[in-house]
């Protein structure tokens, strides 16, 4: 057992609003460790404790043994940081951008290139291109060149893919990969949950909470409810009839269809004839195979109770 | 060795910066031009035209003699004699005239009593116009009296006044405020440039990828303040320069002595500059704060109204007003030729306040929330 990233206990909050309640978590060195959880659950809070812009209110977080308060000055030359928001200087060009913070590092590019091959490969055809005018996808490979180019041990990647395209969003992953054959540990956080299978491990967060943690595979065999897609050609009338009925614990979109979750006594077969006598066409509904999101559904679902 | 070339590294990108963006080069030469080329001649407090009203009751020689002389002036224009004082108030009323002059009845005979006296009223509406017209309808009046009591040899009582301006001998206003418009310049762009730059590092978030980076506070606040250092430095030379060129103004002083307050000030100014960002997140409050300091700094400073004139209590308060010093080193080294030993009192204070503003600004400055 190799721990890398070590949080006990950590808890903040901004006013009267609870960001991080007692979380405690680690990390092995090599992983890549998915940080799974909708908008405003506390992730980016994580991240800036974890990349030492943030002091907790309470709790420990620590990286390779070094303390994020105490040892901040130490822990900076270990940590890769990309935060949620493009943070590289938009008037410098895509080299300029690389040199500047090789040297803010006392690296020099080419030592390094090896690292961010992968990565930075595709922006070597316009060095002299400005980072303001990169495409989204783009600049992320480029920010994420920039937060390698020191080899830290530990990458921190605070919603690396949103607001960028599918395709890139799916290259995005493939370089997470290939980046771990340099043994570097990755923490990366995302709202879509579809993204969360490409990790190790992961952690889900809610308000603050953690709710499991995990391989994708273990988190997914934890889902032991009776799951179904329903769909109708009038959906949402579909919905609203659908969370009418006796044994019928949640019904919610999942992509084109609805998700249906039920008590063991439901009946499809009798369910389908109620629904067209009432007026709905095309009703279908057939066995679903539970993913990632249902089971987050499932344990805010539970932590509501 | 390090903390150097990582300095070096946020130089080159500052300066990049600077030169992409597409305002602030231009604000830097144009700013300067503008405000040497054009507010001298706005802001002139110069008194000139001053119109005299003379009611003459006397009609005697040494009246006329007087009426004649203040006709003479340059400065002064006697537009009506007359007998009657209300007549003559009705052209202040009318704003034709600025100054009253009276020379009451049997003025020659009581004169040689001692007990002459002539009135001179102002129209105080137009403070300064008043007040310096008022000033030298009696200065010529007086001016009249000494010629006479020379020629005759007779002694005629006068009030021993007499001004001589030292230094700036016509009293011209624009040699006063062209070294103290080079003040305003620092204020304006030495103090707003770097608190813009660095909270526009807030606003666009390079600060975030900034702050984990082993870059150290104090190498961080110098790399925004050397560049206004420099900026500073143009910005009194292209204002030496338009004095020179265009008001025929050289400084009486040693140049370094004129460049090395200028760098002193634009440290004290970007070291507040770079504390208001420290502690405002957007554009608009740091402009805002900015904007009260440049007022009260632009006011209190002794730029427009000299602080001997204000208020006790508030003399004191400028002291604690960094720009009072470089006003004074200015004005000294321009018009007098003061030396920085002379004045070691004022670049000593400059260079206090100067360390100081950069601790607050390197203090201020918080990797950590």
């Amino acid at each position: 057992m190799n721990r890398v990233v070590d949080i006990a206990n950590l808890s903040h909050r901004y006013g009267s609003v609870v960001a991080l309640d007692k979380v405690s978590f680690n990390v092995e060195r090599g992983e890549l460790f998915g940080i799974i959880g909708p908008d405003g659950s506390g992730k980016s809070t994580l991240y800036r404790i974890l990349a030492t812009l943030l002091v907790p209110d309470s709790g420990h977080a620590s990286i390779n043994g070094l303390d994020t308060v105490r040892d901040y000055k130490k822990l900076r030359t270990h940590i890769g940081y990309m935060p949620e928001r493009f943070s590289l200087y938009e008037d410098l060009t895509v080299s300029e951008n690389l040199n500047f913070f090789a040297s803010l590092f006392g690296v020099s590019v080419q030592d390094n290139y090896d690292i961010i091959a992968p990565v930075f490969g595709q922006l070597e055809r316009f060095p002299n291109r400005r980072a303001g005018a990169l495409s989204g996808g783009m600049k992320q490979k480029l920010a994420l060149s920039c937060a390698l180019i020191h080899r830290p041990d530990i990458l921190l990647l605070d919603e690396p893919t949103t607001g960028v395209d599918a395709v890139s969003r799916s290259e995005f992953w493939d370089m997470l990969s290939r980046l771990r054959e340099h043994d570097i540990t990755i923490l990366v956080s995302t709202s879509y949950m579809d993204e969360a299978t490409r990790c190790d491990r992961i952690a889900m967060i809610d308000r603050g909470h953690i709710l499991d943690i995990d391989t994708p595979a273990n988190l997914v065999s934890k889902l032991d409810e009776n799951l179904y897609n329903a769909s109708a050609t009038d959906m949402f009338g579909l919905l609203n009839r659908l969370r009418e009925l006796p044994g019928v614990i949640d019904c919610y979109t999942f992509g084109a269809t609805l998700h249906l979750v039920t008590r063991a006594y439901f009946d499809i077969q009798k369910t389908v004839t109620r629904l067209t006598e009432s007026g709905l066409e095309d009703v279908r509904i057939s066995r679903a195979k539970g993913n990632i999101e249902d089971l987050f559904i499932k344990l805010t679902r539970d932590e509501q109770h | 060795m390090i903390k150097l070339r990582i300095l070096l590294a946020l130089l080159r990108k500052e300066i990049k910066l600077m030169r992409r963006n597409r305002l602030i080069p231009r604000v830097i030469i144009v700013m300067p031009l503008m405000v040497m080329l054009v507010i001298p001649l706005v802001a002139n407090l110069d008194v000139k035209n001053v119109n005299v009203a003379v009611v003459d009751n006397d009609h005697s020689q040494l009246s006329r003699r007087m009426i004649a002389d203040i006709s003479a002036s340059e400065i002064l224009n006697v537009i009506s004699v007359g007998d009657s004082h209300s007549e003559a108030m009705l052209e202040i009323e009318d704003g034709n005239a600025d100054v009253i002059l009276t020379i009451p009845p049997d003025y020659s005979v009581d004169m040689i009593a001692r007990t002459a006296q002539v009135d001179v009223e102002a129209n105080g509406v137009n403070v300064t116009k008043g007040m310096l017209g008022a000033r030298y309808v009696s200065e010529s009046v007086l001016g009249t009296l000494a010629g006479i009591s020379a020629q005759s040899g007779q002694k005629i009582k006068t009030d021993d006044i007499s001004i001589i301006y030292r230094f700036n001998p016509t009293l011209n206003f624009r040699n006063y405020m062209i070294p103290a418009l080079m003040v305003i310049l620092l204020i304006i762009i030495g103090g707003f440039l770097p608190a813009l730059n660095l909270v526009n590092e807030k606003e666009t978030g390079t600060i975030e990828a900034m702050n984990v980076t082993p870059v150290s506070r104090l190498v961080f606040v110098l790399s925004k303040l050397i560049p206004f250092w420099i900026v500073g430095i143009m910005v009194v030379t292209v204002g030496m320069l338009v004095g020179w060129l265009v008001y025929g103004l050289v400084p009486q002083g040693c140049i370094g002595a004129i460049y090395l307050a200028a760098i002193l000030f634009s440290l004290v100014m970007s070291g507040i500059g770079i504390s208001i960002a420290n502690s405002s997140s957007t554009m608009l409050q740091s402009i805002f704060v900015m904007f009260a300091f440049i007022i009260v700094f632009q006011l209190m400073s002794g730029l427009f109204t000299p602080i001997s004139y204000m208020p006790v209590w508030v003399q004191y308060i400028t002291y604690m007003i960094p720009p009072r010093y470089f006003i004074e080193i200015m004005r000294s080294v321009y018009l007098k030729g003061t030396s920085i030993a002379e004045l070691w009192q004022q670049y000593l204070t400059l260079a206090s306040f100067a360390t100081v503003m950069l601790f607050v600004a390197a203090a201020t400055y918080k990797k950590q929330s």
